[in-house]
């Protein structure tokens, strides 16, 4: 009894994108393409999905192939997901060669200002989303899926790590909760990821349990540079444990707060002075610092509403947010702008490490300017103003030569 | 009609037949070669003896109309294309030449729409032999199959004035929508209900057919001011209702682009002109009406207030937002070739400052001078654009011929030549090794904009100099384009075209620039 499966989205105005039905047949594989872009990829199209077959060790069943102009990568990874579906049994993988801007790594501590959500089954938006210059990208495999294609979204995105130029951008995978979520880690760990987004943690266990299969798989695959963590707190439990959530792996370099859910977990609507989700997100503030970690602030979901984010972001800014999350491009310079420091503290910044290095050029322990001392924690912020103004644009990397 | 005619390699290198139907050809001789010999068109001398001295020249119906013009078999009509998909009155009219029984009518229309595909169907039995101008949609589609009987020849609004003011071709009837017009014929679309702003695009037809009919659904006592087209030039007029479909001929509003990719392109645009030192106190610039060109035009608005600079005049296609510019001050006049809202024809009936303006006054290449030359920057659309800057607008990668020229080769004049374009769009490389079909030749294009990065034309070295330390992100072409060819998994492969020849692009002087070849079979297209 043949078994058929399509994978890729429905309807006629896709997009950089496929569908892809395989029927489990006896009879040697038959292939049938149709492509929007026939005249200019065909022949290349043809090889690619019997290099695809090959790889996946298919010899017998249906291909058939409804194209839309997707990339190479998405391709195969349509294809693999069609064929997993009706064959589970398979083992074998069709990974795209990994690109070189494809292999950078990241850091503990950089600038995470913005982070872009691109949901997981839409290749499209991935093509272009680095250009925009978000601080990080998260290929999503949570909430902006349908259940019906998480699975299938497993390919894209493992594929979009290896293929896709996101011009410098930390490259971050929100996973599932609970199994899912274990499971989805098989598919972007060994392709380096950076920062796994755990979303509805309530406990410092679902931390724990990441980070060991991370460490497990990582393992097997060979991969030295650490996977680092990013959980998103979403309930008043996970609120109420934001410490210990905070504080659960060395891994962690970030704790976010989910709004929406969070409001709805409490039982109240989410409103634009944010009153109801204050101590929620002070208490991140807090865990966060307390525990060294940056503290992101969650989404303004209204994308025509310029303004309004702009206001959302100064207060995450007041509160002590290190960045917010984003969902649509047009979002990111209006949430830098917002985040940049001012002159005037551009200035107090510039002053206090000018201080700091007459201070260590005089061998002095004590920074001070005039008669007033400045604490070692201050020094750091200032230095972080100072790298946050020159990565903004407010101020020349060689100001040091200038004012001197 | 012959379908292989003997094909000669012009200055381009591109292969164009030396004859289209039936009527001799020059190949493209490069920019500004082509010199033009001998006088214009002369229509027949007329005689008042023949028009009613009331002034009134109104008859009872189209049939009345085309029959007192004398329509016969083989003759050439013509029309405007001011009511863009809007448009009602043409197919009314071919209707009614086939009720008359009359065959082989050409239709010379300065632009055929989707909504112009019934044409098709009168093509296939013998009324129309075939249509000559930009073949928009279906009948693009069927022209590029091969079974239009004619060729198609693509004109740029410049190059269809020049082709009828030349007497390249020859219009028997002309039959103009008028959204308000007077008995005697003068006419104007800046008001009505189905007003369209401007009726340059039949001016030509007014001016050199043998005979002209005004058809209107507003009838105004005579006179009706102001007038575009003059009553002097006027056979009949024909009152109708119907004739144009408001919600199609202009939006209510002029919707801005909301994707991101196109909104940094167009603020990298905006930026460029800026470094380059373009914009500038009394500088002058075009820009369409389409999405990207629209956006450039509000990122541009916002530097020039920012430096307190005020264009002199700016081109339009107008909108709403370059009317908000010349109402802010921003600009002294606007010299506009269409209008495409509300907003603008408002603009253009009641501001005097809003000045119409005709393909002879704007683009013209057979005259002595015209305006596009004198703008400081043109921002264009592509379809395709070579390492080596040429440029296409009528076809897709695929061959197939969807677009027309419009005023495009026209603007190339300019004295900077933006093309604003993503780099690729679902798998097809906008960038290409060689343009599937010549529609502009590379050296009257300077930058190439993709939110990839800017490249500029090499001849251009002013403008490499001018924005050198500008901050913007400056590449070679070559190098985007194989950045691209790597994101689509390699340099396409090339369209396999028929080598049957269905149509030819016009360089504005009238030369064949390049030919649009068949496609091959049926393509897996959209």
């Amino acid at each position: 009894m043949a078994r058929t499966f399509t994978v890729g989205p429905k309807g006629d105005k896709i997009r950089s994108d496929l569908r892809v039905t395989y029927s489990t047949t006896r009879q040697p594989l038959t292939i049938k393409i149709h492509s929007t872009v026939a005249t200019l990829y065909g022949k290349s199209l043809s090889e690619q999905v019997k290099v695809v077959s090959s790889d996946l060790g298919i010899d017998s069943g249906k291909l058939v192939i409804d194209d839309f102009g997707a990339v190479p990568f998405v391709v195969a990874a349509r294809i693999e997901a069609a064929v997993k579906a009706a064959r589970p049994g398979i083992k074998e993988q069709s990974l795209p060669p990994i690109k070189p801007f494809c292999s950078g790594k990241t850091k503990r501590n950089r600038f995470r200002r913005s982070r872009l959500y691109i949901p997981g089954d839409q290749p499209k938006l991935m093509l272009n989303a680095g250009i925009h210059k978000p601080d990080a990208v998260i290929l999503d495999l949570e909430d902006s899926i349908a259940p019906a294609e998480k699975e299938a979204s497993r390919f894209v995105v493992r594929n979009a790590l290896r293929s896709v130029d996101f011009f410098g951008a930390e490259r971050m995978v929100r996973i599932n909760q609970s199994d899912l979520g274990q499971e989805d880690l098989a598919f972007v760990v060994p392709h380096n990821v950076h920062v796994i987004l755990i979303p509805k943690v309530e406990t410092s266990e679902q931390v724990k349990e990441i980070d060991e299969r991370i460490a497990t798989i990582r393992h097997e695959c060979g991969r030295n540079d650490p996977v680092y963590l990013m959980p998103i707190i979403e309930t008043a439990r996970g609120v109420m444990k934001a410490l210990e959530i905070a504080e659960a792996s060395p891994n962690n370099i970030a704790m976010a707060i989910g709004l929406e859910d969070y409001t709805a977990d409490i039982g109240v609507q989410r409103t634009e002075k944010g009153r109801e989700s204050f101590l929620a997100r002070s208490m991140i503030v807090n865990a966060a610092r307390a525990a060294g970690i940056q503290a992101i602030d969650s989404v303004f979901s209204d994308v025509n509403d310029m303004d309004g984010l702009r206001a959302f972001v100064e207060d995450a800014k007041s509160l002590g947010f290190d960045g917010v999350g984003c969902i649509h491009p047009r979002q990111i310079r209006v949430i830098h702008e917002t985040l940049a420091p001012s002159e005037g503290e551009i200035e107090r910044a510039k002053k206090i490490v000018l201080a700091f290095d007459e201070a260590r050029k005089k061998g002095l322990g004590v920074v001070s300017i005039g008669s007033k001392m400045i604490d070692a924690p201050v020094v750091k912020r200032a230095l972080r103003t100072v790298d946050l103004a020159i990565a903004t644009g407010k101020l020349k990397k060689s100001w040091k030569r200038r004012e001197s | 009609m012959a379908k292989n005619p003997t094909l000669v390699r012009n200055f381009a290198g591109r292969f164009v037949p030396t004859e289209v139907n039936s009527v001799p050809q020059v190949p493209y001789q490069g920019v500004g070669k082509y010199r033009p010999k001998g006088g214009k068109a002369s229509p027949p001398i007329h005689t008042c003896s023949d028009y009613p001295p009331d002034g009134n020249k109104v008859v009872g119906s189209l049939k009345e109309a085309l029959e007192k013009c004398g329509l016969r078999d083989g003759m050439t009509i013509s029309s405007h294309h001011h009511f863009r998909n809007g448009d009602l009155l043409m197919n009314q009219v071919f209707n009614v030449v086939a009720e008359m029984g009359v065959k082989n009518v050409r239709w010379f229309p300065s632009a055929a729409f989707p909504c112009h595909e019934p044409m098709i169907e009168l093509m296939k039995n013998g009324v129309i032999s075939w249509v000559e101008g930009s073949l928009n949609g279906p009948l693009g589609r069927f022209a590029s199959k091969g079974s239009m009987n004619g060729l198609a020849v693509l004109r740029s609004h410049g190059g269809r004035w020049q082709a009828v003011q030349d007497g390249e071709v020859h219009i028997d009837i002309a039959v103009l929508a008028a959204p308000t017009a007077d008995p005697f014929g003068n006419a104007t679309g800046d008001r009505g209900p189905s007003a369209c702003g401007l009726l340059g695009f039949g001016l030509v037809d007014s001016l050199y057919a043998d005979h002209v009919i005004i058809v209107t659904d507003n009838l105004v006592p005579f006179p009706s001011v102001p007038w575009q087209i003059q009553g002097q030039n006027v056979d009949v007029v024909v009152v109708m209702e119907n004739i144009g479909d408001p919600g199609k001929i202009v939006s209510g509003t002029t919707q801005l682009t909301r994707s991101p990719d196109r909104l940094i392109i167009a603020e990298q645009t905006a930026k460029f002109v800026r470094a380059a030192g373009i914009m500038k106190h009394n500088f002058s610039f075009q820009a369409g009406a389409g999405g990207t060109s629209l956006a450039f035009a509000i990122y541009l608005k916002d530097l020039m207030k920012e430096a307190g600079v005020k264009a002199r005049f700016i081109r339009g296609g107008s909108t709403k937002y370059l009317v908000e510019m010349l109402d802010e001050g921003l600009t002294d006049y606007i010299l506009d070739g269409q209008t495409f809202d509300l907003n603008g024809i408002g603009s253009i009936r009641d501001n005097p400052n809003h000045v119409d303006t005709s393909p002879f006054t704007s683009y013209n290449w057979h005259g002595k001078g015209n305006f596009a030359s004198m703008v400081d920057v043109v921002v264009l659309g592509a379809t395709e654009v070579d390492v080596n800057f040429n440029a296409n607008v009528v076809t897709h990668s695929d061959g197939m011929l969807l677009h027309g020229i419009g005023g495009w080769q026209n603007c190339l004049f300019s004295k900077c030549t933006i093309l604003p374009i993503p780099s690729f769009r679902n798998r097809i490389p906008i960038l290409v090794d060689r343009v599937t079909t010549l529609c502009g030749p590379g050296e009257l294009i300077d930058v190439v904009i993709t939110e990839r990065g800017i490249a500029i034309n090499p001849k251009r070295e002013d403008l490499i100099a001018a924005t050198n330390n500008s901050g913007l992100p400056i590449r070679p072409i070559e190098e985007i384009k194989i950045e691209v060819d790597e994101l689509c998994g390699g340099a396409p492969e090339k369209p396999e075209l028929a080598d049957e020849v269905i149509g030819i692009v016009k360089w504005v002087d009238g030369t064949v620039l390049d030919s649009v070849y068949k496609i091959k079979g049926e393509n897996n297209e959209r």
